[in-house]
């Protein structure tokens, strides 16, 4: 058996054993249950109305949807962050790791076994609660967000992303410092997106550089404005164009056209090269 | 000659602007039980983990089974206590043993040699540690002493050629000791080498061959127990002998009586011991204390440390200094 599988195996068993899975699991039926039944009112109240057309109700559940979906975003950001933080640095504060790596395996093992094992479990997590949240929604609805697959795996990519910069700080920092740095790295990337939008209204050149050079550093934003084209009907598109125009491209919870194919590769790119780092790092570091 | 476990040659380790080891050259042969000794913050873990390929020398060359500081396969056959030793909390002992027989199957396949068949077996390797009847219970309800039983347990884990303990009875009590000594001869006769990091001086005296003594990063002196510790000396305090018959003990080595009444003959063989008492009583002497004085490893290691904050333990409770197999009369 490989070093890295021998690792990935670890890691599913520890979450499994110290409840983590349950844990999830449990809030994820529970957030389903409660914006669903949020949704079903809102919706029970709107055709009870007799001006409001179903079009406008469909509208209206696809960006309850999307806000929705920025709280699971949200949450797997936090737990990509707290699952990664301690990955490996709480092994190295406690020493597990010494009679480990005194065994026959190369730390880049330990790093990707482990990377492997935590990116099994948000994106189950992600797929878990983004696909029965969109199914639950349309049994109450009716209503269908057009590409619900894509949606959730641009949910899951950008939990992968800040999991994997969250093992990148585990391999130097504490787990309690790297967790907060990515958290608010999380945070800036957001709103670094909302500051191109605005830089690109108001025409400022050197805000969008900035701002851009943000988003492709940690590219956890770019990847949330594609679970958001993922998730509009076509006609919020056409009416935010009409009247928005370039200013609702600031809005964080629109996205007129999905993430450009050089960045859906850098992103791709991104992980193997951080994940890269992070084996350095764990490789170069004195134990 | 067979080629050396451990080959070091100027081994040297730098943190920042300090010096945490500076030209180790030691050599550990196959078969033997080599301490490691030194106080609190000598170097000691600093160079096990150099051998480990845990961290990196800035000076220096070594070799471990032949291969490179760190090298993969060569880690395949060694074990190794860690001086903190932790284990996952939330698997159980036997969950333990078995990861890390996964984790040494790694590379090279399991080429464990003869005798391996039980070495193999985690309730085997638990049973050996005393542990055999825990191995189904977590690992974070264990006591210090439990976890450090375990992890010597996994260090032994496959009848590694080398074994390297770190401290390996710190948080053990007197028998616990005891069994660890037990355990590493029998490590020992099976063909295993141990490198035994310890500042506990009586328990490296009573169970390694060879010594090296290091202090701030430097090896201050090594070589065979028997070398460094100088001629055996056996101390007795008697009462009622003719002055005849003290100079008649001459015959078992070179003799010396002290103002404090305690007479003491240097050079002899330990075996005859019982042969100097029998000697006394014969002639009509009464024996009150007899003191084998065996702790001449401390007053090395003392002589070459210096008294002032040491940190370096003669483990009073596990019976030691010139008190150890001493009879009272």
């Amino acid at each position: 058996m490989s070093g890295i599988r021998v690792i990935a195996r670890l890691t599913l068993a520890e979450a499994a054993r110290r409840r983590i899975l349950w844990v999830l699991l449990v809030l994820t039926l529970l957030s389903v249950a409660l914006t669903t039944w949020g949704i079903e009112r809102l919706v029970a109240l709107g055709r009870l109305e007799g001006d409001v057309t179903e079009v406008e109700i469909q509208v209206a559940v696809s960006q309850v949807l999307i806000l929705v979906a920025f709280m699971f975003s949200f949450v797997l950001a936090m737990t990509a962050a707290f699952l990664g933080a301690p990955s490996i640095a709480a092994d190295l504060e406690s020493g597990v790791a010494h009679a480990m790596l005194a065994r026959p395996i190369r730390r880049s093992d330990l790093v990707v076994g482990r990377w492997l094992g935590l990116v099994t479990i948000v994106v189950t997590y992600a797929a878990l609660s983004g696909l029965l949240e969109i199914a639950a929604v349309r049994y109450v609805s009716g209503y269908a967000p057009p590409q619900p697959w894509l949606s959730v795996v641009f949910l899951a990519a950008q939990a992968v992303v800040l999991l994997t910069f969250a093992m990148l700080l585990s391999t130097r920092l504490p787990a309690i410092a790297s967790g907060a740095i990515c958290v608010v790295v999380f945070g800036l990337a957001w709103m670094a997106g909302v500051f191109a939008g605005v830089g690109r209204f108001f025409d400022a050149g050197p805000l969008v550089t900035v701002a851009e050079a943000s988003r492709w550093l940690l590219p956890s934003d770019g990847l949330w404005r594609g679970t958001v084209f993922a998730l509009e009907p076509p006609i919020v598109i056409a009416g935010l164009e009409g009247f928005g125009g370039p200013a609702a491209s600031a809005h964080p919870f629109y996205a007129a056209t999905p993430p450009p194919t050089e960045f859906l590769v850098w992103s791709a790119a991104w992980v193997v090269l951080v994940l890269a780092l992070t084996s350095v790092s764990l490789s170069r570091r004195d134990l | 000659m067979a080629d050396p476990v451990i080959d070091t040659d100027g081994l040297a380790k730098r943190y920042g602007h300090t010096d945490a080891l500076v030209d180790l050259t030691l050599r550990v042969e196959p078969g033997e039980i080599f301490g490691f000794l030194g106080p609190n913050g000598a170097g000691k873990t600093t160079a096990v983990k150099l051998l480990l390929g845990l961290a990196r020398a800035t000076g220096g060359s070594g070799t471990v089974l032949g291969a490179p500081l760190g090298d993969r396969a060569a880690r395949h056959e060694i074990g190794y206590l860690p001086e903190l030793f932790r284990y996952q909390p939330w698997l159980n002992a036997r969950e333990v043993v078995e990861l890390h027989a996964r984790l040494r199957s790694v590379h090279g396949g399991d080429r464990g040699r003869a005798g391996g068949g039980a070495a193999h077996d985690p309730i085997a390797a638990l049973d050996t540690v005393g542990l055999a009847d825990r191995a189904g219970d977590a690992v974070g309800d264990f006591s210090k002493g439990m976890q450090q039983r375990l992890g010597l347990a996994v260090a032994l884990l496959g009848a590694p050629r080398l074994v390297i303990l770190d401290e390996p009875t710190s948080a053990l009590d007197p028998v616990g000791r005891a069994n660890v000594r037990s355990i590493v001869r029998g490590a020992a006769e099976a063909g295993s080498t141990i490198f035994l990091n310890s500042h506990l001086l009586t328990e490296v005296e009573r169970v390694c061959d060879r010594v090296a003594i290091v202090d701030h990063g430097r090896v201050l002196a090594s070589g065979r127990m028997d070398d460094l510790l100088g001629e055996p000396q056996v101390r007795l305090r008697i009462t009622d002998l003719a002055a005849a018959d003290v100079a008649e003990l001459r015959r078992f080595g070179r003799l010396a009586v002290g103002e404090d009444g305690w007479l003491t003959i240097t050079g002899i063989d330990s075996e005859r011991i019982p042969d100097v008492v029998a000697a006394v009583v014969g002639a009509g002497g009464r024996v009150h204390a007899v003191d084998p004085a065996r702790s001449t490893l401390e007053d090395l290691f003392m002589r070459l440390v210096g008294n002032a904050g040491a940190g370096a333990g003669s483990d009073s409770d596990s019976g030691s200094g010139s008190g150890s197999g001493g009879v009272v009369a």
